[in-house]
């Protein structure tokens, strides 16, 4: 009974893409990389929810809009445990988790004040050499982004 | 390579770098050649560097091509707080390639990307400087025959050095031994240690400059900044540390030769300039080679 409650804590939807097990501190970020900011679809988001795997936890619901893998990958910068839930007339069509991907673009900005990244108008690209610690080689500088010193644009 | 940039060392593969080399000593036997008769070549150094504008400026003459563009931002349209976008795509119309210095690491990659004509970078903030390493990996190859299984030594400051990156890096193609000199504080960047690890080459690190002279092929000197330490009580101990003097060149190999990518301060003291070690002006010279060698290769007829 206790477990059915919590489910519905954030309400079910009909069709389209929840992200689960999304670190709470993580949620807006999630948000924001993903421009969900920018969307017209309807979106349900629920943060601190008790959740066995990680204490607390984050959960995002969009209805009625599925993702590119390349797309969804980005968050794993923020979330690497996410998981990518697509439900179809309420139900659990497939399930996967989020995989760094090997390249970043856009939203990671580059740590390095004299990077030509951070004075002109540019759109950061970066190659992810180490998926495990999250390291982040700018295209531009060749420096390299940790994930302690990570900023989001 | 033709219509080529060259932005990072990484750009070109290892027979790239082999064939500018060759062409290189062929500049060096016969140095004036008109392969660039008819083009116009900017040169946009927006911070100052003599050495290397005008060995850029003495390559592109003697190749009978035409120099536009200035010698530092203060004389350009930089002070009136133009981007370098503008400044690119202005001049990309002027000229038949451009070879630009600036402040900023990435920059040249920006502008390769930009540009609608070739860019050489001649030195991106604290980056990259890829003909400082094409003129090094030319006088390694001409002081000991081969570029193949040497011992070089790297000596001073190798973690802010540019120098020092892009050739250590160039050097992993070639099955080199590495021993690198320096305070604890400026040892190499772990980035390029790794590099040279996953190449499967060996590198020792040592703070004793002594014991590196007598294993090596060539001993590559940089200057230690000042400004590098955050305390000045650790620069002071380290100052005259790495300091070549002529007496500490007994004990070596025959085809023992001194590069440093100059300008020197007090690292390599001036008794050394007239041992047949000496070799860093000679090695300044040949970058006039080199860059001929690579402007003939992307621009040339």
């Amino acid at each position: 009974m206790e477990k059915i409650r919590k489910e519905l804590v954030v309400s079910a939807i009909e069709n389209g893409t929840v992200i689960d097990h999304v670190p709470a501190s993580s949620v807006f970020k999630v948000i924001r990389i993903l421009n969900l900011e920018n969307v017209n679809n309807q979106i349900l988001f629920g943060t601190n929810l008790d959740s066995e795997k990680l204490g607390k936890k984050g959960i995002v619901k969009i209805r009625d809009k599925y993702f590119e893998p390349e797309e969804v990958n980005k968050i794993a910068l923020v979330a690497p445990n996410a998981t990518l839930i697509i439900i179809k007339n309420f139900a659990v069509v497939e399930k996967k988790t989020v995989e760094v991907p090997n390249t970043v673009e856009k939203f990671v900005k580059c740590v390095n004040p004299n990077c030509i990244s951070n004075h002109e108008n540019i759109i950061t690209q970066f190659t992810v050499i180490d998926k495990v610690k999250t390291k982040l080689q700018c295209h531009y500088c060749e420096k390299i982004t940790e994930k302690k010193n990570m900023v989001f644009i | 390579m033709k219509n080529k940039s060259l932005v990072s060392i990484s750009d070109f593969t290892k027979e790239e770098y082999i064939r500018i080399l060759d062409r290189a000593e062929n500049f060096a036997i016969n140095p004036n050649q008109r392969l660039l008769e008819g083009k116009v070549v900017a040169v946009l150094f927006f911070e100052p560097s003599t050495r290397t504008r005008l060995s850029f400026e003495a390559a592109i003459n003697r190749l009978g091509g035409r120099v536009i563009g200035f010698t530092d931002s203060s004389s350009s349209s930089v002070t009136k707080g133009e981007s370098l976008r503008d400044t690119i795509l202005t001049v990309s119309n002027y000229a038949d390639l451009i070879v630009m210095r600036h402040p900023k690491e990435g920059s040249a990659r920006f502008a390769s990307e930009i540009s609608s004509v070739p860019i050489i970078n001649a030195g991106d903030g604290a980056n990259q400087h890829p003909t400082q390493c094409l003129l090094d990996l030319y006088s390694i190859r001409k002081t000991q025959g081969t570029l193949d299984n040497l011992n070089i030594s790297f000596v001073g400051d190798l973690k802010y050095g540019r120098t020092v990156h892009s050739l250590s890096i160039a050097l992993t193609h070639f099955n080199t031994t590495y021993h690198l000199v320096s305070p604890n504080e400026l040892k190499l960047p772990s980035a390029v240690k790794m590099h040279i690890k996953n190449s499967k080459l060996i590198y020792n690190q040592y703070t004793d400059f002594s014991q590196a002279i007598s294993i090596s092929d060539i001993i590559y000197m940089t200057r230690i900044q000042k400004e590098r330490f955050s305390d000045p009580i650790e620069y002071e101990k380290v100052k005259d540390t790495y300091v070549l003097k002529a007496d500490m060149l007994q004990d070596i190999k025959p085809n023992l030769k001194v590069l440093h990518p100059l300008p020197r301060v007090n690292e390599i003291s001036e008794d050394v300039d007239n041992l047949p070690q000496a070799y860093y002006f000679e090695q300044a010279l040949n970058g006039v080679y080199v860059r001929q060698a690579l402007l003939a290769s992307i621009l040339g007829n």
